[in-house]
Formats: structure tokens, C-alpha cells, sequence
């Protein structure tokens, strides 16, 4: 049986780790090689680099981070962040990266979603939904790190982008973002019962319980978390060790 | 000095797959290459693929590379690594092309009916993520895996061969279907070694070791 995946997120500025509460503040958390190395030591299914680097003259220093990456760790890399065009999911896939995220550049050009995908294939196509509730049951799409309102409902949204060729979805409910109140298991189940393609649950964690709830109640495919891994609150075997205590399928 | 070559045909991450390589076997001479008279040198060869197979096959045949194929996977140490072992087959449901017809069989998508999970959930294609393999028989390049180790998988369509000797490995996913085929020279298989952590890195030093 597929096993359930959980996936440490490293924010990336100008070529370090930082960890982004509510996208604002940040902190430094390391060099991005070596906490690679050390999740996959641990037994991380994959891991997702999100790059928040602002200054246009460092953007390429998440190229040289993938390549450095890719050459010592070998499990599946997610890169997201300042992807505007097909070119950029190609410069990114051509360093290592095993999928490339896009976020806002698909809300403002779902065309984006269907080139890239004809162009490398829908396996390497996650689209990024950052989705807050604006009514009991309702959520809408936000960029821009949670400030920008879209207006587009967060459920037709997420099948809209798999009928452009989205090979996955990383949903992330910006009201629990950094809050360690647990994945908005409402959202997450809504995304997950309305599309066929596989749903990364992001987006507050506070401990291993939320993870496991995000699989059983949120029926998410996958589980991806960044401080309680990063300051060492948990290791991502102890994750794991307790999402199979719960009967989860996992890689152990 | 081992020279191996990684076929490059316009598809898919062979950077990732050179890399692990070379993890693995330090000494090893690894080439990325389009060049058919390298490939024909070559002491191994690997073929990767993602992504389309009618796009795969296409690109492949634009390059030039068919025939320096096909000939590689008759006389030398061959892996194949997801389209890299569809193309192997016949008919492939997705877009109605046919693979190089080397081994006998056909390359399915997942049948959307059977994509159920035991507790009634639905199975989400492409098939993403760590699966089990469970080893249909004692192979070189399986050497010191265990049996039912997970390995990483990203795929929508799947090999059915045609005789069931082919099948060196089977993986369960809404239905049982082949993960990995072996014949003489030829290995190959439906997930990616090269992002398959120690498992991984394992058969592909088992592949660079190997003398069929």
C-alpha cells in the first residue's frame, strides 16, 4: 500500500532556511544542504524548498541550492516560489528539482498550469492553494502570502487547476498558517474528496497529532510541516513513528 | 575505468539520475548523452524518461536514438527507469503509441474503477508516492533490498506483460501491476531508483556492478 508522506518545507531567502509565522517574521534556520541531508537521514519522503527570496539579483541562488541539494540527497525536491513562466519550471527541474510549485503566477495565468504541463509532463506540476475561509464552509484563494483576496473559491479552483494538468496540490489554509492550532481539516477534506489528484495538507502543525489528523480525518495524501521539524521539536521518525501508531501507512 | 551513459533524449531529470550514480559508484565514468556512437561504446546504459510517453517516444526518435537503443538493450547491461521501461513495450494507452516492442506487452493507464482504497477512500493517479515492491525472484540487481522495500513512484499508466517470466517485481496500488521487469541484460523499472534513498542508491550500485 502507498504510504503517506510527510514533508519537511524549507523556506529559502538569498540561500538560507528561514521559517516564515504567518509569512511575516522570520528566523534564520539554517544552510539549506545540510538540514536537506539531515530530514533524509531521519527518513523524510520528500522535501519542498520555498523560495521567498525577494531581491531579483539572489533568485538564482535557489538554483544553486537545488543543484548542491540534488547531488547528496537523493528523495524527491519541490521547489516553489517567483515561478512566472515554463521556463522557470524547466531552469528549476534541469537543477535537480523533482516538481516545481507555482502560486500566484498560475492564479493570474492558469495557461501557465497547461504549458507547463504539456511541456514537462503533470507529474512535475504542483499547484500551491493558499485558501482562508470566508464563510462557514466557504474558502477563497489568496496570494501574494495571504493578502491579496482572489475571489476565487478555493474547492473549484483546485479542480479547476487539475483540469489544466496539475499533477498535485499543496493546499495551505492561511488562517491556521503558523498558529500550531492543526491543519483546517474541513478545507483539507473538502480539496481532497473534490479532486483525483494527490493533496499536501500545509499549514499548522503543532504536533504529531495534527499530522495524523490531517491523513484520517483531512484524507490528505500528504503531510508537510516546517518549525515543529526545524527547532527540533520532533524528529521526522518520530512523525513517522506515531502516524504508524495510529495505523498509518508510513516508510520506516 | 566503467563508462556508463545515461541516454538523453529531451526527457525527464537525468541530472538526478547521473548524480546517484556517481554516489554510488565513484570511479565510474557516467555520461549524459544524445550521441548514438557514445551509447554504442558505452559499457552500460541507462535510459530515464518522464513524462509522455508519445512525447518520450517522439523525441527519442528525433534525436536519432531508436536504433542506438534497441541495440543497447539486446547487448549490454540495460536499465530502464519509468518511461525508460514503458517504452520497452507495445501499445501504450496514453496518446495510442507503441514503445520500441522489445519485451511483450502493453503499458495501461490505471483503470479508474478499481482506484479504490480498502477503506472505500479514493486512490488519487498519478500514483505518487513510497510503495512497497515485492520481489518476484532472486535478481542481482535486488541484491542486499529487502523484499517489500518501499520505493518512489510518480505515474499515471503501467507495464502488462505479456509473459508473466518477465515480471521481476510487483507493487500494489488499487490492483496489483508489474514495477520492475527483467530479462538477461535488461532491467528496468516502473519507479525511480534515483530518488529512492538507500534502496535506491542500492540497486543502482547493483546495476554497476552487475554482469549479466
Amino acid at each position: 500500500m502507498l504510504a503517506k508522506r510527510i514533508i519537511p518545507c524549507l523556506d529559502v531567502n538569498a540561500g538560507r532556511v528561514v521559517k516564515g509565522v504567518n509569512f511575516v517574521e522570520l528566523r534564520d534556520a539554517g544552510d539549506p544542504v545540510e538540514v536537506a541531508r539531515r530530514y533524509d537521514e531521519q527518513g523524510a519522503d520528500e522535501i519542498t524548498f520555498l523560495d521567498i527570496t525577494a531581491s531579483s539579483d539572489d533568485r538564482d541562488l535557489i538554483l544553486h541550492i537545488i543543484e548542491d541539494v540534488a547531488a547528496q540527497v537523493f528523495i524527491p525536491l519541490t521547489v516553489g516560489g517567483g515561478v512566472r513562466q515554463v521556463e522557470d519550471v524547466r531552469r528549476l527541474l534541469n537543477a535537480g528539482a523533482d516538481k516545481v510549485s507555482m502560486n500566484t503566477a498560475a492564479v493570474n495565468n492558469p495557461q501557465l498550469v497547461a504549458d507547463a504541463s504539456a511541456r514537462v509532463g503533470s507529474q512535475c506540476i504542483v499547484v500551491a492553494v493558499d485558501a482562508k475561509q470566508t464563510a462557514p464552509g466557504h474558502w477563497e484563494v489568496f496570494t501574494h502570502g495571504g493578502r491579496k483576496n482572489t475571489g476565487l473559491d478555493a474547492i473549484k479552483w483546485a479542480k479547476k487547476v487539475e483540469s489544466l494538468g496539475a499533477g498535485e496540490i499543496l493546499l495551505t489554509s492561511m488562517d491556521r498558517d503558523g498558529t500550531k492550532a492543526g491543519f483546517d481539516l474541513h478545507l483539507t477534506r473538502s480539496i481532497a474528496d473534490a479532486v483525483g489528484i494527490p493533496v499536501i495538507a500545509s499549514g499548522g502543525v503543532g504536533n504529531l497529532q495534527h499530522l495524523a489528523d490531517g491523513v484520517t480525518e483531512g484524507r490528505a495524501d500528504a503531510v508537510l510541516a516546517a518549525s515543529i521539524f526545524h527547532y527540533g521539536e520532533y524528529t521526522v521518525r518520530q512523525a513517522k513513528e506515531f502516524m504508524r501508531s495510529r495505523g498509518i501507512e508510513v516508510r520506516l | 575505468m566503467s563508462m556508463v551513459v545515461v541516454v538523453d533524449y529531451g526527457m525527464g531529470n537525468l541530472r538526478s539520475v547521473a548524480k546517484a550514480i556517481e554516489h554510488v559508484a565513484p570511479d565510474a565514468d557516467v555520461r549524459i548523452s544524445s550521441d548514438a556512437a557514445e551509447i554504442a561504446v558505452a559499457e552500460r546504459v541507462v535510459v530515464p524518461g518522464q513524462g509522455a510517453m508519445p512525447d518520450c517516444m517522439r523525441e527519442l526518435n528525433a534525436r536519432g536514438l531508436r536504433e542506438a537503443v534497441i541495440r543497447a538493450a539486446t547487448e549490454k547491461p540495460f536499465l530502464g527507469i519509468c518511461v525508460g521501461l514503458q517504452m520497452l513495450f507495445g501499445h501504450a494507452e496514453e496518446g495510442g503509441v507503441t514503445g520500441l516492442e522489445i519485451l511483450p506487452g502493453s503499458i495501461p493507464r490505471f483503470p479508474l474503477a478499481a482506484m479504490v482504497a480498502p477503506d472505500g477512500a479514493r486512490l488519487k493517479v498519478p500514483h505518487m508516492g513510497w510503495n512497497r515492491v515485492q520481489q518476484a525472484e532472486a535478481h542481482s540487481l535486488w541484491e542486499g533490498i529487502d523484499d517489500g522495500s518501499r520505493f518512489y513512484f510518480v505515474h499515471s499508466y503501467y507495464v502488462e506483460p505479456l509473459t508473466p517470466d518477465l515480471i521481476a517485481g510487483s507493487t500494489h496500488y488499487g490492483i496489483p501491476f508489474t514495477s520492475a521487469v527483467a530479462r538477461a541484460n535488461i532491467f528496468a523499472v516502473q519507479f525511480h531508483p534515483e530518488k529512492s534513498a538507500q534502496a535506491g542508491l542500492r540497486l543502482l550500485s547493483n546495476f554497476m556492478r552487475w554482469n549479466p
